[in-house]
């Protein structure tokens, strides 16, 4: 019986169910296949990486639709040319961001030095610096001053902002019931998030400039300008913190006889500090790196400035513009170029520093919402 | 004892105080957005009311201002057209190409570069991105100079409105990302499944679940990065060599208000300060209605107001 069974014709039929469909390796066969093509074509007009992996990717995405259509069909063809091209947008979208983050590295690593980082501008003339390039020696000066002034000018625009924000926050989430001023306060916060920063800037030079006179140029101002920047983004982020405040919190309080007013500082702003914080690291995070109104309000110098009320000041952002466009020395910009990149750097640190910190904060410390 | 209970109780001062105060917030941050449009339009008067010969260009407050809107808007579209198509398929990369897994950790990526300060943008695309680029202008000009706006001869430096527009669509790129992607994430999962358990591949799916449920939302993201787009200075102001209002992308010349204003206004004075700052006031005009369109659009759809 056995012999007999094995013995029968075994059955010569494919599995109809892979019909039509390409083999798992066929798409990297393809790949291979438009890299090699890719790299003939390139050295044609003249190789570089650069025109080898964008002709590679053309070829790629047009051969995969081709193979697919005469395999599988015009729908499935379709859908593998969205997916290359959507997977190519991301590819797109990350190459400047590995681009930036690399010539920041590359230029900024060899202008770190003590110098950098602790002494000012003061005293620094074109004149040292070619002495500097002539000699070889290191380059002298730094950002010292403009650290000093981010800092100041972004602890300022802080202790405005956050207060402001945060009332403004509960009034929308614990106050209002809805009515046409809550809806325009939204809608206007949202609208505030779009303002360009020139425009914020010029507002505070505005007015200060028609209070203490015109070309008033202090940190405080810069301050006031980026608070104008700063509180939208406070609102919203505390805003959608509160909401979360699960109800039943609230209501507990009221319960026990507690104050509106004590349940909300008491409950409802503890229970959601860490979003809240996390929001406000956000917010300050964005407001650092801004250039444009500082060049407006706070002005430009070379020298350390600790008052913010009073004098011009500089700040990193300003301080990486005027080394970049205005170099100290303007035949020998070398020493110029590689202090503005070493303060990119730094400010660059700062900001992804910031950013680190509010999400670590808002995951560590994230509300226990049974959400 | 029953005294106790009708006694106005201590405690509703605090409550008094403390509402008013959330309320005078609420209400000071509409004051200050008054306070920006008429504190700007007060500084700017003196402009709309002066002799045309005194104004920079000699022609009047409207001839100075009319190329420079118009090369905003240049700069504001070539970011866009760049930006958008891209800005959507990497949000729908992230929220229905990618590995789970990975999704979330891609979406910081992306973030990332919306941290990246605009001064450094700036100084990326004139060490960067500029010199890359003067190959392909002069191809360009050689090789499709006759559409105006390749018209050569290509700058040999690379700052170029075209380099400008790229570099502020790279910037604008996570914002129309990050809301996209709130928006495809929300598509309604039963449509979705719906689609696949008919045979729908997955870009049949995304076209007939995804998009129809998302295209309000999408549109508004597109605005709201437009609206940065027209408001964005540092990059402009640091890659593009200005000057007058030209068609072609890729010689130097034109010039947007936000960088005309950052070169000039520490140096200004007088009459000239009034002029940029009406020129502030005309930008601030221009986004304000950008951001209200947007904004409007969101809130008829309230179900992803996903803002921030």
């Amino acid at each position: 019986m056995s012999k007999l069974l094995t013995d029968a014709p075994a059955p010569a039929k494919r599995n109809t169910l892979t019909k039509n469909q390409l083999p798992g390796w066929a798409i990297w066969a393809v790949a291979a296949g438009s890299l090699i093509l890719g790299a003939a074509v390139s050295s044609l007009i003249g190789f570089s990486l650069v025109s080898w992996a964008l002709i590679s990717a053309v070829i790629f995405v047009i051969a995969g639709y081709v193979v697919t259509l005469s395999v599988e069909g015009a729908r499935k063809a379709k859908d593998r040319f969205a997916t290359n091209l959507i997977f190519a947008t991301f590819i797109i979208a990350v190459v400047p961001l590995i681009s930036v983050i690399w010539t920041v590295l590359q230029n900024g690593i060899a202008g770190l030095s003590y110098n950098l980082v602790f002494t000012s501008m003061n005293g620094m003339t074109g004149m040292v610096d070619n002495e500097t390039v002539a000699n070889g020696t290191e380059v002298l000066g730094g950002a010292y001053h403009g650290i000093i002034g981010t800092l100041l000018i972004t602890m300022w625009a802080t202790i405005i902002s956050v207060p402001i924000g945060l009332l403004t926050a509960v009034y929308l989430v614990e106050y209002s019931k809805g009515g046409a001023l809550s809806r325009g306060i939204t809608f206007f916060v949202d609208v505030m998030t779009g303002i360009p920063s020139i425009v914020a800037g010029l507002f505070a030079a505005a007015l200060f400039g028609l209070i203490f006179g015109p070309s008033t140029r202090t940190g405080f101002v810069a301050a006031v300008a980026l608070s104008v920047l700063m509180i939208p983004v406070v609102v919203r982020s505390t805003e959608e913190m509160l909401k979360i405040v699960p109800n039943e919190l609230r209501e507990a309080s009221y319960a026990l006889g507690v104050r509106k007013w004590r349940t909300v500082l008491k409950v409802v702003v503890p229970t959601a500090i860490s979003g809240i914080a996390s929001g406000v690291t956000l917010a300050i995070a964005r407001i650092i790196g801004e250039t444009a109104p500082l060049l407006v309000t706070a002005g430009f110098v070379n020298s350390i400035n600790w008052n913010v009320f009073g004098g011009w000041m500089t700040t990193l952002p300003t301080y990486i513009y005027r080394q970049l466009m205005n170099p100290t020395s303007p035949t020998n910009v070398e020493p110029s170029m590689q202090r503005a990149w070493a303060a990119a750097l730094i400010l660059i640190i700062f900001v992804m520093l910031l950013n680190l910190f509010a999400r670590l904060i808002a995951r560590i410390f994230a509300p226990k919402t049974g959400r | 004892m029953s005294q106790t209970l009708t006694e106005t109780g201590r405690g509703r001062t605090g409550d008094k105080v403390f509402s008013g105060l959330t309320l005078a917030a609420g209400c000071l941050i509409l004051f200050v957005l008054f306070c920006v449009a008429a504190f700007l339009l007060w500084q700017a008067l003196p402009t709309f009311g002066a002799d045309p010969s005194a104004i920079s260009g000699g022609n009047g407050f409207w001839a100075y201002i009319w190329p420079i809107v118009i090369g905003t808007l240049i700069a504001a579209a070539i970011a866009l057209v760049l930006a958008t198509p891209v800005g959507v398929g990497v949000a729908l990369f992230i929220s229905h190409y990618a590995p789970r897994r990975l999704a979330q950790g891609l979406g910081y990526v992306v973030d990332l570069l919306a941290a990246i300060p605009s001064v450094v943008y700036g100084a990326w695309g004139i060490a960067v991105l500029a010199p890359a680029l003067v190959g392909p202008y002069t191809w360009l000009a050689e090789n499709a100079g006759w559409i105006p706006i390749f018209e050569g001869p290509a700058s040999q430096t690379g700052k170029t409105m075209l380099t400008a527009g790229i570099v502020l669509s790279v910037m604008i790129l996570p914002i129309i990302t990050s809301l996209s992607r709130e928006i495809f994430l929300q598509a309604p999962k039963l449509h979705e499944e719906a689609a696949l358990a008919m045979g729908a591949t997955r870009w049949e799916m995304i076209k007939m679940a995804v998009f129809p449920f998302a295209r309000p939302g999408v549109i508004s993201a597109v605005m709201l990065g437009l609206g940065r787009a027209l408001g964005e200075t540092m990059a402009v102001a640091m890659v593009l060599s200005g000057g007058g209002l030209i068609a072609s992308l890729i010689k130097s010349g034109n010039q947007t208000i936000a960088a005309e204003v950052a070169l000039n206004f520490p140096e200004a004075y007088g009459l000239r300060l009034s002029e940029l700052i009406a020129a502030g006031l005309v930008l601030f005009v221009i986004t304000l209605a950008v951001n209200m369109i947007a904004r409007w659009i969101i809130s008829r759809h309230k179900e992803f107001s996903g803002a921030n």
